[in-house]
C-alpha cells in the first residue's frame, strides 16, 4: 500500500513537472547566428516562433502613396508652418496625414489641432508635435552615426498611439537610506523588467541615458588602487546592459566578446553603433523631452512630475533594427535635419 | 612493476564483454582487454591529431593553441581539415576513448565479481562531455556549438556563451549542478577529515572506528548518515554535479533562447498573483 501511494506520487510529481517543463521552456529547432570566429561563442539564439510574432508585432505601415505635386509651398497656402512651410503642399498633406497614422490615427487631426483653427497655437500636443518634428529632423540628420539612412519617423516609437508604449518616467521616490531599510530599487520584480529580470539596481534610465555616469566599470590598472569602480557602480552598468540587450533582442556577444568587454578592437561594429545611440538618447531626453516639461499636462507628468523620456526600448522595441530595418525617411526628406558641423563634438 | 604478494589472486580469467581471452592479459600492472587497446589507439590518435593541428596554427603558446569546431555554416555535415574538420575528429577520438575507459572500467569489475559503480559514476563525466559537443550541437543543428579545443579559447567559449544568456547564474539547472559541485566538496571534506580523525591517530592512541565516527557527528548535530550510507551520499552528490551541469548546457540554446534572467517570470505570471 505504501509503495502503491509513493509510486503514485512519483509518477504525478513526474507528470506535473514534465508538464512544468513544457510550459516554461522553449524547444528545438532554433535558428542561430554566428557573428564570431568559429568556436568563440559569439552567437545569437532565437527561436523561429517567437520570432515570426515579433515581425508581425513590428511592421512599418504603408506610407501613403505620393500624389502629384501641387507646384507651390505649404507655407503660401497655410498659416504657421515654420518647420514645413518650404514643403510643396501636396507633400505637406501627405505628412500630415500620415502622421496622424502614425501617432493619433483614433483621435485625427484633432489630436493636434484645433478644428476650428488650424493655426492656432493649441491644443499643447501641437506644440510637442513640432518640437517631436524637429527632434526627428536632428535626429535624422545629426545622428546618422546611429540611425544611419533608415531614419526615424514618428512611428518608431509612437507604433499608432499618441504616447509611445516604452517611454519611462522617474520612478516613485523609493524611501530614504535610513536604518530600517534601503531598498536602492533593486531585488524586485517591479521594474525588473527595465534589466532583463536581473536582480540588479532596476533603474539605469536616469543615471546613463539622462545624466552621464560613467559606464566603463573595468579598472584599467592592473592592482586595486583609488577610484576602482564599486560592485554597485558595476551593476548599474550590469543594469544598463541587460536594459540594451533587451530592448534590442540580442544578447551581450552582439556587441561585446565577453573575454573582454571594454576593448574596443574585440567588439562588433554594432558596439559603436550603440554608444553613439546612448549619447543620442541623452541628447533627446535633455534637449528635447525634458525642456517640454512646461507645456504638458500633469497627468502627462510622471511621480517626479518629469516627462516621459526615450530610451532603447522605444524605438527598437525588442528588435535589432527598429522594424526589421524598414528605410523610415526615404519617402520623407523633410524628416532629416541640417547634418551637424562636426559629428564628433556630439560626443559628450 | 613487480606484481604485489596478493595480487596474483585477483589475475582471474574472464569477464571480458568483446574479444573473448584475445586480450585478455596484463601489462605491467595494467590490464588491458579489447577496450584497453581500443583507449590506446582513440587516446594515441586523438593527441596527434591534437598536436598536428596545432602545428597547422599560428602558435606553440600552449595557452593560445585553438583547434576550433567548424562553422555553424556546415551545419551537422562535415567540415575540411583545417576548418573544423581536425576538431570533428579529435572530437570521435575524445568520446571514442572515453567510451573504451568506461567499458574497460567495466571489464574489470566484472572480472572481480564487483558492482559497476565506477563505470556508471564515470559514464555522468562522458555524458557531460557528450552534452556539450554532441547534443547540444545537434538539437542546435550544427557542429559549430561545441566548445574549442584550446586552453584559453574554451575559456572564452565558455564565457561568451554563458553571455549569450546574459546572466548564466540564474539558468535552474546551472544553480542546481553548482550547489551540487559545493555540496561534494562540503561532504568530501566532513568524511575525509572524519575518517582521519578516528583512523590515524597521534602516536599512542588507539584507532578509532565506525561507533566514534558516528558518534563525534551525533553529539555534534544528532545525526551520523552513517558509514555505507556517506558513500551512497557522495556518489549521488558527485554524479548529480555532472549531471546538472550537462542539463544546464543542454537547455542553454535548444529549450531557452532568451535570457536565463527572463526564464524566471514564470514565477511573475503564477496566476495566483498576476
Amino acid at each position: 500500500m505504501n509503495k502503491f501511494i509513493a509510486g503514485m506520487i512519483a509518477v504525478f510529481g513526474a507528470a506535473a513537472f514534465a508538464i512544468f517543463c513544457i510550459i516554461v521552456f522553449e524547444a528545438p529547432p532554433i535558428d542561430t547566428v554566428q557573428r564570431g570566429f568559429r568556436g568563440l561563442g559569439m552567437v545569437e539564439n532565437t527561436n523561429p516562433r517567437l520570432e515570426r510574432i515579433k515581425v508581425g508585432a513590428n511592421q512599418l505601415p504603408e506610407p501613403t502613396p505620393p500624389s502629384d505635386k501641387a507646384g507651390h509651398t505649404a507655407a503660401s497656402v497655410y498659416k504657421n508652418v515654420p518647420i514645413l512651410g518650404s514643403m510643396d503642399e501636396a507633400d505637406f498633406l501627405r505628412l500630415m496625414s500620415d502622421i496622424t497614422a502614425w501617432v493619433a490615427p483614433q483621435q485625427g487631426c484633432v489630436y493636434c489641432h484645433d478644428e476650428n483653427d488650424y493655426a492656432a497655437e493649441r491644443p499643447y500636443t501641437k506644440i510637442v508635435s513640432r518640437r517631436m518634428l524637429e527632434m526627428v529632423r536632428y535626429i535624422n540628420g545629426s545622428w546618422k552615426t546611429h540611425v544611419a539612412d533608415t531614419g526615424v519617423s514618428c512611428f518608431a516609437c509612437h507604433r499608432g498611439q499618441p504616447v509611445p508604449a516604452n517611454a519611462w518616467f522617474l520612478p516613485k521616490r523609493s524611501q530614504p537610506f535610513n536604518i530600517v531599510g534601503n531598498r536602492p530599487a533593486q531585488n524586485l520584480a517591479t521594474g525588473s523588467e527595465n534589466v532583463a529580470f536581473m536582480a540588479v539596481q532596476n533603474q539605469p534610465f536616469a543615471p546613463f541615458l539622462q545624466k552621464t555616469d560613467e559606464i566603463r566599470v573595468v579598472p584599467t590598472r592592473v592592482l586595486h588602487g583609488k577610484n576602482v569602480p564599486s560592485m554597485q557602480a558595476t551593476e548599474a552598468t550590469y543594469g544598463l546592459m541587460g536594459h540594451i540587450s533587451q530592448a534590442l533582442g540580442v544578447n551581450c556577444t552582439y556587441c561585446h566578446n565577453s573575454r573582454s568587454f571594454m576593448s574596443w578592437d574585440q567588439s562588433t561594429p554594432q558596439r559603436s553603433t550603440a554608444w553613439y545611440a546612448i549619447r543620442m538618447v541623452r541628447a533627446l531626453n535633455n534637449d528635447y523631452l525634458e525642456p517640454l516639461k512646461p507645456v504638458f499636462p500633469a497627468n502627462r507628468l510622471g511621480p517626479q512630475g518629469d516627462v516621459a523620456k526615450v530610451n532603447c526600448t522605444t524605438c527598437h522595441a525588442g528588435v535589432a533594427k527598429p522594424l526589421y530595418g524598414a528605410a523610415m525617411i526615404k519617402d520623407y526628406p523633410i524628416l532629416v535635419g541640417p547634418a551637424p558641423a562636426r559629428t564628433a563634438s556630439a560626443a559628450k | 612493476m613487480a606484481m604485489l604478494s596478493f595480487e596474483r589472486k585477483y589475475r582471474v580469467r574472464g569477464g571480458t564483454l568483446i574479444g573473448g581471452d584475445l586480450f585478455d592479459f596484463w601489462v605491467g600492472p595494467f590490464y588491458v582487454g579489447f577496450f584497453g587497446v581500443t583507449t590506446i589507439v582513440f587516446a594515441t590518435l586523438g593527441t596527434l591529431l591534437i598536436v598536428y593541428a596545432a602545428a597547422l596554427g599560428p602558435t606553440w603558446n600552449i595557452w593560445q593553441i585553438n583547434i576550433a569546431p567548424p562553422d555553424l555554416k556546415y551545419g551537422l555535415g562535415l567540415a575540411p581539415l583545417k576548418e573544423g574538420g581536425f576538431w570533428q575528429l579529435i572530437t570521435v577520438c575524445a568520446l571514442g576513448a572515453f567510451v573504451s575507459w568506461a567499458l574497460r572500467q567495466a571489464e574489470i569489475a566484472r572480472k572481480l565479481g564487483m558492482g559497476y559503480h565506477i563505470p556508471v559514476a564515470f559514464s555522468f563525466a562522458i555524458f557531460a562531455y557528450f552534452s556539450l559537443v554532441v547534443i547540444r550541437p545537434v538539437l542546435l543543428g550544427a557542429w559549430g556549438h561545441g566548445f574549442p579545443y584550446g586552453i584559453m579559447s574554451h575559456l572564452d567559449w565558455v564565457s561568451n556563451t554563458g553571455y549569450q544568456f546574459l546572466h548564466f547564474h540564474y539558468n535552474p539547472a546551472h544553480c542546481l549542478a553548482i550547489t551540487f559541485f559545493f555540496t561534494t566538496c562540503l561532504a568530501l571534506a566532513m568524511h575525509g577529515s572524519l575518517i582521519l580523525s578516528a583512523s590515524n591517530p597521534g602516536e599512542g592512541e588507539k584507532v578509532k572506528g565506525a561507533e566514534h565516527e558516528n558518534t563525534i557527528f551525533r553529539d555534534t548535530i544528532g545525526y551520523s548518515i552513517g558509514t555505507l550510507a556517506i558513500h551512497r551520499l557522495g556518489l549521488f552528490l558527485a554524479i548529480s554535479a555532472a549531471f546538472w551541469s550537462a542539463v544546464c548546457i543542454i537547455i542553454s540554446g535548444p529549450f531557452w533562447t532568451r535570457g536565463w534572467p527572463e526564464w524566471w517570470s514564470w514565477w511573475l505570471d503564477l496566476p495566483i498573483w498576476s
